[in-house]
């Protein structure tokens, strides 16, 4: 999280470019990170600070890429003046990081040393040299120092900057491995080996512990005996590494609980063995003490197998536990680790974290896309797949935009970067997903309410119990209430609790993002299952956004290649979009277009010129009348298209009408299944659209929606939105993200359609970063999938403790007679916690049913 | 009633009594972060079985960072979550984690481990 808070700022190339990127205004652009934005108001009162500066031209903030893009004069402006008006705002402006390789760093000396000369450069804020990774990474303020600075502070302690070369790189990154992951696999390691030594201990002590009930056993070592005294003394000594090796984490996670006064299942455990050691300690060292022979028994057994079984448990918690982060583990795997970068002329490959903004980077076959970017040479299809969940390849031209981390299938290009490190699309996925897996789901309050108290009312439950079986229990009464309280204590499961949410979520949230579905909390999680409405935007979620050729219609007597042939020849000129459009339509149909002589746009009414020394005219109806071109056989036709929500215009050739050409915004192939499969899951369609009432209802009949909100102007949208949540409807909103980002925001659930490697969209709760709709019906699936694993996770684990404490306590001793012994009760401790999380783990097969037709 | 069983009861009462006053009734004063020269309000806090000190009191409307350094390896510390800041943060063991936040209003704003089993209390001034 504070990684991701990290600065952000552009680092300068390895050789700062003079004058980084100047435009031809004499403007310059900077994106600064910025700390301690907490909320929505923040952006709006950077902002304000940085216009209010003199030489700003244009300052955006986005919160969640905690970055502020600044346009200024740089005769006028200081970027020291940003930092100072930020500062004064009440946040904190960030510095850029780089690392640098350092050669012949061998010990730890030279660590220091580097690190207090480069502390001591000025602008230089904090500097940390690593042995283990040979470089040196440097925050500095971007505005006071650069890399050469940098260079000779560290050449003045007398190191050099390594020079890499590029096998070393790839070699040197990809050795990097997962410092968590390692963490995890040494801790189950640990708790492997005490399991095995207490179970191997176990097994002599609980055949030793009852020799009553095995032959031989009971002659060699008679009740009173000596022989029996010195075997369990012997048994004690064998139980106390187990208790305080096998199980020290017991203690001392008790007593790091018990230092603030809180107790979690630590304290239940180790009260639990202690007692039962205790009691033995007694037994064998001062069996005069019980009135009866029969009640100096020893307990060792239960303090060897609850450790070995609760250790048990843990280990096989922490590796359930690692699985649940799959999804985000395999995220950050995508990552690529090098690129093939030209600079000076030269290929060089390069670690992916040196790849700078403007870079460029050349992709071959079945590489590995490094960072973001736009095409500028070269054309190939790409598999996005691991990014949008789309699993066509995509073709890629120049001017395309590519996202890192995806591979490149067939030809190989050139592209520019345009976003890198923290501000790929990539990194703010895992950073989105992350801080939503953090998060809370609203269900889980029940269980924060209950788990401070958890834990102390069960050790009073363990006193009281133990109180009430000495009162008035059967005799031996001291051996039964020292065995129901240890019984209760150890049963008590407050992990399974714990639990139960944050490892469904975190699996949830973690299947919705390897679906190309970005689910940004657990409230979104928890709302999206239940809602009722689903507002439609019609324009660019509904329909692709951009009009296409969709009819032609001919007079008699006309072909109609050549008619839109003649249409389009005539529109390559405009640069209208609905001209765009007919140019695109005909292109597709493998038409040669001619050039237009006399071109001349009508505004208001369509366009004119001369092709193949025919008069063509291409518009409206009235610039027909006012041509005097008859144009009745159309109209027909006219009206027919314009029903059903097209835009059709009529053509003329040499003052004779020669036919129609439509052009519509079309519906995207995969929306009307979406919406069938919407209804399905029951939930009320709803479509939202500026539009015309006609258009929206063409529209809206073709994919099947019943409500129409038509006429919609876009200010009016969040209005709409709230009109039917006071219908008492749960209300969900589907839009691009700009446009109906109020509408979105008071929705209860947003569903923001991303496109590309913009996938940061602030006012969205669910961002689907491939533009389909089919995205929402998975989206509200993972979240029915999801809250149904968390309440089943949640009955489990309440259920189990409400159960299992009472029959532990001995409530079912007086009618059934019923007892549990303490064994019993560490198995099913130890075994709820791994089910819970077993359970959250099942999520990982869920598989989007999709739509089917 | 036997006398052994007067004590065995009125020893579990007094338990009784103890263990709620130990864990519920007694509430710790906690700790006024320190304002320093960046115009931040900061304060460390050790997450070791909990954290250290668990009640930070802060002042409305100047930003906060509390430095959380995490020196267990038990998985349920290994977050921290501020849910009325909607904020959290990965804990990696030994490494020191700064989280900032922006206290707008005044009150008691509790931050835990994802499990809720590590509580904490932000006060706002």
């Amino acid at each position: 999280m504070n990684k991701a808070k990290l600065p952000k700022a552009k680092r300068p190339d390895r050789k700062p470019r003079q004058g980084r990127a100047p435009s031809s205004k004499g403007r310059q652009h900077i994106e600064l990170s910025i700390g301690g934005m907490t909320c929505t108001h923040c952006p709006p009162a950077v902002e304000k600070a940085l216009k209010g500066i003199d030489g700003v031209v244009s300052a955006h903030v986005s919160l969640a890429n905690k970055l502020a893009a600044v346009d200024y004069n740089p005769n006028r402006a200081k970027t020291i003046d940003f930092a100072k008006a930020i500062r004064a705002a009440g946040y904190v402006p960030g510095a850029a990081t780089m690392r640098i390789p350092i050669k012949h760093m061998h010990c730890s000396s030279c660590v220091i040393r580097i690190e207090l000369a480069l502390q001591m450069t000025p602008g230089v804020l904090s500097a940390r040299a690593s042995l283990g990774t040979n470089a040196v990474d440097v925050e500095y303020d971007p505005a006071t120092v650069d890399f050469e600075a940098i260079r000779q502070a560290i050449e003045s302690a007398g190191h050099r900057v390594a020079e890499l070369k590029s096998p070393d790189i790839k070699a040197a990154v990809e050795a990097n491995e997962d410092p968590e992951q390692a963490a995890n696999e040494q801790e189950y390691r640990t708790l492997m080996h005490k399991f095995w030594f207490a179970a191997a201990v176990s097994i002599p002590v609980m055949a030793l512990s009852y020799p009553d009930l095995i032959p031989g056993l009971r002659e060699w070592m008679p009740m009173g005996s000596d022989t029996r005294r010195i075997v369990w003394a012997l048994l004690g000594v064998l139980s106390l590494p187990v208790m305080l090796w096998s199980g020290s984490q017991f203690f001392v996670g008790m007593w790091d609980a018990l230092k603030h006064r809180s107790a979690n299942m630590h304290t239940l455990i180790s009260f639990g063995i202690t007692a039962a050691f205790l009691y033995s300690v007694v037994a064998v060292a001062y069996p005069g003490i019980f009135p009866d022979p029969a009640l100096a028994e020893v307990f060792w057994d239960v303090t060897d197998v609850v450790v070995a079984l609760v250790v048990l448990g843990l280990a096989l918690e922490i590796k359930a536990k690692g699985r649940t982060s799959e999804a985000i583990k395999k995220l950050i795997g995508l990552q690529a680790k090098t690129a093939r970068v030209v600079r000076d002329g030269r290929e060089i490959d390069l670690p992916v974290e040196e790849v700078v903004v403007d870079d460029v980077v050349i992709v071959r076959p079945g590489d590995k896309i490094p960072v973001d970017g736009e095409v500028i040479e070269g054309s190939s299809a790409v598999d996005e797949s691991m990014i949008t969940g789309e699993s066509m390849p995509i073709e890629k031209r120049p001017g395309d935009e590519v996202i890192g981390a995806t591979i490149n299938k067939t030809g190989s290009f050139k592209f520019k970067t345009t976003k890198v490190g923290k501000d790929t699309a990539l990194a703010s996925i895992i950073r989105m997903v992350k801080d939503a897996q953090g998060s809370k789901a609203p269900i889980q309050r029940v269980v924060d309410m209950v788990s401070g108290y958890f834990v102390p009312t069960v050790m009073i439950l363990g006193v009281l119990s133990f109180v009430v079986w000495y009162l008035v229990g059967p005799e031996p009464r001291f051996v039964y209430a020292t065995i129901v309280f240890v019984t209760t204590l150890i049963i008590a499961c407050p992990c399974a609790l714990g639990l139960a949410t944050p490892t469904s979520l975190t699996v949830g949230i973690g299947k919705g993002a390897e679906n190309g579905i970005l689910i940004r909390s657990g409230d979104a999680l928890q709302t999206s299952q239940k809602l009722d409405s689903l507002i439609l935007d019609k324009t660019g979620t509904i329909t692709r956004g951009e009009p296409a050729l969709t009819d032609v219609v001919v007079a008699q007597g006309q072909n109609d290649n050549e008619v839109l042939r003649l249409a389009a020849s005539l529109e390559r000129g405009s640069e209208h979009p609905l001209g765009e459009a007919i140019v695109q339509g005909a292109e597709q149909r493998g038409l040669l277009l001619a050039d237009a002589e006399n071109f001349a746009a009508i505004p208001g009414h369509g366009v004119s010129g001369r092709i193949d020394g025919r008069d063509i005219l291409l518009g409206n109806a009235k610039l027909m009348r006012d041509r005097s071109i008859p144009i009745e056989t159309l109209t027909k036709d006219w009206e027919r298209l314009a029903n059903e929500g097209k835009t059709p215009m009529y053509v003329a050739v040499d003052d004779k009408a020669a036919g129609l050409v439509a052009v519509a915004d079309t519906i995207k192939p995969d929306s009307k299944s979406a919406i069938d499969a919407l209804q399905r899951l029951g939930i009320e369609v709803v479509m939202m659209t500026g539009d015309n009432e006609r258009t929206a209802r063409a529209i809206a009949r073709e994919v099947g929606i019943k409500r129409v909100l038509s006429e919609v102007l876009p200010d009016e949208k969040a209005h709409e939105v709230q009109k039917l949540q006071l219908e008492g409807k749960t209300v969900g909103m589907v839009g691009d993200g700009i446009n109906d980002a109020p509408a979105l925001a008071q929705a209860d659930v947003g569903f923001a359609i991303g496109t590309g490697t913009d996938v940061a969209i602030e006012a969205s709760d669910v961002t689907l970063i491939k533009g389909s709709l089919i995205g929402v019906v998975t989206a509200i699936e993972i979240s029915r999938a999801t809250m149904r694993n968390v309440r089943q996770n949640l009955v489990g684990a309440f259920g189990y403790n409400t159960l299992g404490i009472p029959v532990a306590m001995g409530v079912l001793y007086p009618f059934l007679g019923i007892l549990l012994s303490p064994l019993i009760a560490a198995a099913a401790m130890a075994f709820s916690s791994v089910t819970v999380v077993t359970n959250a783990n099942r999520l990982r097969f869920f598989q989007p049913r999709g739509v089917a037709p | 009633m036997t006398p052994d069983r007067w004590v065995v009861l009125i020893t579990g009462l007094l338990l009784v009594a103890f263990i709620v006053w130990f864990f519920w009734l007694k509430r710790s004063k906690g700790v006024r972060a320190a304002e320093m020269s960046g115009g931040y309000q900061e304060a460390m806090i050790l997450v070791k079985g909990g954290y250290t000190p668990d009640t930070i009191i802060v002042s409305r409307g100047k930003p906060v960072r509390l430095n959380f350094r995490r020196e267990e390896t038990a998985s349920c510390s290994d977050k921290v979550v501020f849910e009325h800041f909607g904020k959290s943060a990965e804990l990696p063991t030994g490494e020191l984690v700064a989280v900032e936040l922006m206290p707008k209003e005044a009150g008691e704003f509790p931050f835990a481990c994802p499990m809720g089993m590590f509580r904490g209390r932000l006060i706002v001034e």
